[in-house]
Order: C-alpha cells, then sequence, then structure tokens
C-alpha cells in the first residue's frame, strides 16, 4: 500500500480527530467552537482533495488551446457552500456565547452548569 | 392552474423563504405575524396541492432551471415526502397562530419580526430538505433550518435556553459534518449526487467499501439530527427552555425530517445493490429503538418538569418510529411513517396544551399544577385527551399506529414478542406519567393556581383544532395510512 501517496487523506482523518478531540474535551465554549471549526475545515480538505486532479489546470474552456486537463470544479462549488454553512454556524455559536457570557458571567461549560444548579 | 400545478415543489421552498425577508423587513410585530402566519397557510395549501397530485399520479418531478438531473438539481415529491410536508407545514401554521398570543409573553415586541423570519427559515429548510433529491442539496436545506432553529430556540427569556442551545449547536453541526462527510465519500466513488442515480451508479461501483463507510457516516450523523438514542442528549433542553410554541414546532418536526432522510438514504439510496444492508440496518436500529422506548419512557415517569417530560416521551416515541423501520417490512415501516405523522399530532397537541397553561403558571412544574383543572377547564380537557392519543388509546390517532406497529411486530418471527412487550410496557409508562398530570391537576390543591385564568381564545382554538385532528385521524386514518403504505413500498422497491 502507497501509504505516503495518500497523505491528503491523513491530514483529513488527523485534522477530524483534533478537532472532535476538542469538541468533546475542552470545556469552554470558545475551544469547543474552534475545534468544532477545525472539524468543519477537515471535510473541505476531503472535498477538495477528491476534485483535484493531477497536472489540471483551471476548468476554463479556451477554443484554441485543444485538450486540457482539468480539476473537477464542482466539489469546490460544493464546498465553497459549505464554508458558508460554516461560517454561519460559526457565527451563530459565538452570538450565542457572547450571550452566555452577558447572562452567566463566564463561558466555562461546568461553572454555567452549577449556577444553573442553585 | 396546471402551469402553476408544475412549479408547486418549488414554491414549497421558496414561498417561505422568499416570505421571510419580508417578515424582517415588516418591522411592526403584529403585520410580519400576519405575513408569517399567512405563508405558512400558504405552504400547507401547497402541501395540500401536492399530497393530492401524489395521489393522483404517484409523485412529480422538477427540474430546477430546467437543467436536466442528473447534472442540474431535481426536486421530487412522492408519498413519503408528502406525508411529511403536510406534518410539517401543518404544525408550523398551528403554532404560529397560537403564537399571536403566546410569544407576547416570551419575546420582546422589537425582536418578533426576526423571530418570524427565522421561523420561516425553519419552515423553508424542513421544506427543502423533503422536496428535493439531492444528497448535498439536503445538507445545505439541513443547515438553513438548523440554524434557524437554534435561533428560535434561544429566542425564549429562559438564560438556560442558551447552554441548551450551544449544545445543540454542537451536536447538531457534528451529525451535518458527518453527513457531509458520508456525502462526499459517495460523491467519490459514484461521481454522483442525485439521489435516484447514485443507486444505479452504485451497481457499477467495483469497491464497496467506501460506500459502506459512507452509509454509517450517514446514519450515524443523521441518528444525531433525529435524536435517535444515545444520541438524544440535546433534545430534552433545547426543547424544555424554547418558547413554547417553537417546542410545537420543532418536537412534531425537526427530527421527523431528519429521520425521513435516514430512512430515504438507507432504504432507497443504500438497500438495492449494498448487499445484506437491511440486516444492518436492522441491527442499527432495533436495539437504539428498544433502549429509546424503554429509557425514554422511564425517565419521562420520573420527571417533575412538564416540558421536559414531554422532551423525554419524545425520545420514546423517536424509538416507536426507529422500531417501525427496523423491522424492515412494509408493515413495519408503514407503522413507522403511519407514527411520525401520530406522534406529531399529539404531541403538538400536548405542548400546545402546556402553552396555554403556561399562561398562568409561571413555572410549568408538576408540582404547580395543583387543581388547575377547575380553573382552566379546556385546557386541561385538550390536555388529557391529546395524552389518550400518545398512550394510544382506541379511537385516537395513537392507537392506529400503535396497533400497526404491533401487528408489524407480531409478524416479525420469534423477536417479535419481546418487541410488543416493550411497546406494551412502554405505553403503561406513558399512561402513569400522563396520570401523573391528570392526578395533580384534577385532585390536588396548589396555592399558586388560584388566580389562574382560562388560557384566552387563540390559544385554545389551534389547540383544540390540533385535539380534534387526533380524534379524527383516529377514526379515519384514510389519507395518512395510504400515505405510508405506498411510501413504505416505495422504500422497500416493491410496486403497491
Amino acid at each position: 500500500m502507497n501509504f505516503l501517496g495518500i497523505y491528503y487523506y491523513w491530514v483529513f482523518a488527523i485534522l477530524l480527530m483534533v478537532g472532535f478531540y476538542a469538541v468533546i474535551a475542552k470545556l469552554n465554549l470558545i475551544k469547543k467552537l474552534i475545534g468544532l471549526s477545525l472539524f468543519q475545515a477537515a471535510v473541505f480538505l476531503l472535498y477538495i482533495t477528491v476534485g483535484k486532479v493531477e497536472g489540471g489546470t483551471a476548468p476554463i474552456f479556451a477554443s484554441a488551446a485543444g485538450e486540457r486537463l482539468f480539476s473537477n470544479p464542482l466539489p469546490q462549488v460544493l464546498i465553497l457552500t459549505a464554508i458558508v454553512v460554516g461560517i454561519s454556524t460559526t457565527a451563530l455559536g459565538l452570538g450565542i456565547i457572547v450571550r452566555i457570557k452577558e447572562e452567566y458571567g463566564t463561558i466555562e461549560e461546568q461553572e454555567i452548569q452549577e449556577i444553573d444548579r442553585q | 392552474m396546471t402551469a402553476l400545478q408544475a412549479h408547486l415543489p418549488a414554491l414549497q421552498v421558496v414561498v417561505p423563504m422568499l416570505s421571510a425577508p419580508l417578515a424582517m423587513l415588516l418591522r411592526e410585530h403584529r403585520l410580519s405575524w400576519t405575513l408569517a402566519t399567512a405563508a405558512s397557510l400558504c405552504a400547507f395549501a401547497i402541501a395540500i396541492a401536492l399530497t393530492l397530485a401524489v395521489f393522483d399520479t404517484g409523485g412529480m418531478r422538477y427540474l430546477m432551471g430546467s437543467w436536466p438531473a442528473p447534472f442540474g438539481i431535481e426536486l421530487g415529491v412522492d408519498a413519503m415526502s408528502a406525508l411529511l410536508l403536510l406534518v410539517v407545514t401543518g404544525a408550523s401554521s398551528l403554532a404560529l397562530i397560537a403564537g399571536a398570543s403566546s410569544l407576547d409573553r416570551e419575546i420582546e415586541v422589537e425582536r418578533q419580526p426576526l423571530f418570524y423570519a427565522a421561523w420561516l427559515l425553519a419552515l423553508a429548510g424542513l421544506c427543502g430538505i423533503l422536496v428535493t433529491a439531492d444528497a448535498f442539496n439536503i445538507f445545505v436545506f439541513m443547515e438553513i433550518s438548523a440554524l434557524a432553529s437554534y435561533v428560535l430556540i434561544a429566542g425564549g427569556p429562559d438564560r438556560r435556553a442558551l447552554l441548551a442551545v450551544f449544545k445543540y449547536l454542537v451536536m447538531g453541526t457534528i451529525g451535518a459534518t458527518f453527513y457531509l462527510i458520508g456525502v462526499g465519500l459517495i460523491y467519490l466513488m459514484t461521481g454522483t449526487l442525485n439521489l435516484d442515480d447514485i443507486v444505479y451508479r452504485i451497481d457499477e461501483v467495483a469497491e464497496l467499501k467506501p460506500i459502506l463507510i459512507a452509509a454509517g457516516f450517514i446514519s450515524v450523523g443523521l441518528a444525531l439530527k433525529a435524536a435517535i438514542f444515545p444520541l438524544h442528549v440535546w433534545l430534552p433542553n433545547a426543547y424544555t427552555f424554547a418558547p413554547h410554541v417553537v417546542t410545537v414546532f420543532l418536537a412534531a418536526c425537526s427530527t421527523k425530517v431528519a429521520l425521513y432522510v435516514l430512512l430515504r438514504f438507507n432504504f432507497v439510496v443504500f438497500k438495492p445493490y449494498l448487499e445484506g444492508h437491511d440486516l444492518k440496518f436492522a441491527i442499527f436500529a432495533l436495539p437504539l429503538a428498544l433502549l429509546a422506548i424503554l429509557v425514554g419512557s422511564a425517565v419521562a415517569m420520573f420527571e417533575s418538569n412538564l416540558k421536559r417530560m414531554l422532551a423525554w416521551s419524545s425520545v420514546a416515541q423517536i424509538g416507536y418510529i426507529t422500531l417501525g423501520a427496523g423491522l424492515v417490512s412494509v408493515a413495519g415501516l408503514t407503522a413507522g411513517l403511519l407514527h411520525i405523522f401520530n406522534h406529531a399530532l399529539a404531541k403538538a397537541a400536548l405542548f400546545l396544551a402546556l402553552a396555554c397553561l403556561a399562561v398562568s403558571v409561571s413555572k410549568l412544574r408538576i408540582e404547580n399544577i395543583g387543581g388547575i383543572a377547575k380553573r382552566m377547564p379546556w385546557t386541561m380537557a385538550a390536555f388529557v385527551l391529546a395524552g389518550l392519543s400518545l398512550i394510544g388509546v382506541p379511537g385516537t390517532a395513537g392507537f392506529i399506529s400503535k396497533w400497526y406497529l404491533i401487528t408489524a411486530t407480531f409478524d416479525s418471527g420469534s423477536l417479535g414478542v419481546l418487541l410488543v412487550a416493550v411497546i406494551v410496557v412502554s405505553s403503561l409508562m406513558a399512561v402513569v406519567y400522563i396520570w401523573r398530570v391528570v392526578e395533580c391537576a384534577y385532585f390536588r390543591e396548589a396555592e399558586e393556581v388560584q388566580s389562574a385564568r382560562e388560557a384566552p381564545l387563540m390559544l385554545l382554538l389551534p389547540t383544540w383544532a390540533a385535539v380534534l385532528l387526533n380524534f379524527y385521524f383516529g377514526l379515519f386514518p384514510g389519507v395518512p395510512l395510504e400515505l405510508s403504505s405506498s411510501a413504505a413500498n416505495l422504500l422497500l422497491g416493491q410496486v403497491p
């Protein structure tokens, strides 16, 4: 098996797990959100990798050029949409954290839960 | 008429989506409420028209921008999407009508136009998931509806909603991202995103392992969104702390729509050409369903916050639906799909009754409502009748789906008896938790309720409409039954 030849998939998997770990293990809400963004970014890389064609250029048709090799533009278009979704999620998450800070005065999950228990 | 009719699948999404910015721009809360309700009722009318078209012709296809599928995005409405469209748009309309008087208590008047805009976006997203036939499009609509519903849940006055919604956001995003990974792997192997096209391309794929992994990612991601046990942890708090009518809307819709996508992928896309996929799905779904039914009902029995009690009961009801699907038979799927419809009816009525109660009772806890039935007879009568439907008493909608579920489980061999036992035990637990409320409301006394008054008519009307629908569909289950049985045949690839 060509182990290093598919290293970009390893980057995807490692980044995904780093993000996932942060989401689960960190108790600070901002750190959780950073983890979530990493988690999403990993998937963006997966899609970009899928669309890459070795030696391919941008898919612009020039009639004189004849046969040319193009990278697949569709995953890039898809991931542009997913990036927008990711940004909105992060923005909304940060907005909620700001509200939490206003209401509770802290953004540590445990402290918030203790305040709620009282 | 006919020219318009061809565009109905697109209009189902476009109407609420374009109304959303308008609702925000109107600035005046009554005006934007009127617009939002009108848009929601319009979407409901479109859903009815689509259902009629499904009865006539079996389904509708629509090419977005006239780009031929699979290159363009294709919309498709069949029996299964029609059933869910009725639930989603109907619940949204009922909840919005009730919201006219309920929301003023919970959300400042100046912020209400923004709230209605978010509501319409959530509705547009949910409708979009149901009409589209494109895997990536489903992801986009899923996130539109999810982001909008986070806003809706966090909109209330209870600050505990904020942490609940943050958890929901994190888990919902993880679910959606898992789904996205799965779709990416499918695209990697098949080169297409059109659901119908994927089915045939999977047959041509030589190496099926990535597809199998994609199936795992998609199933787990959607199970998170659908709150299938044990991935339900976001649900109880999110439902409890949301504004009351938002709970009505979300409890009836959001998890059900995720279940719809889950079923569509596992049965329509993966089952035909992945060997033994139905067995794998059953092994995945059945144990979780049983745990959900037992744990959900058991926790509900000991919960004293009324909204959280019903939220836990929702966890159990999702278990029933998954159980029906996990049987992988026409009868089981029919029962599961029918339960999506009937449970939405019962839960909408129950949560609406709680919204009525909330008018007079500040804290919806069981010890605070002693003797409330004397003060609010109509509200409590609605709660009791809707509770009967949740339990599954004959004559109510809940009975029909439970009956079908039990018949389907009996047909499933030796395991069937155990499953039936679980269903019966869980129904008895439902009797217990509904009875606790009834006992308190009718036979106890509490000081707080002395000043309680009956809820306003604008709240009682939609509540009773939902209650009466429970009985109507209990006595005449024709429409949802026919839709769910043809959807079940569709899912299993059998011509009815």
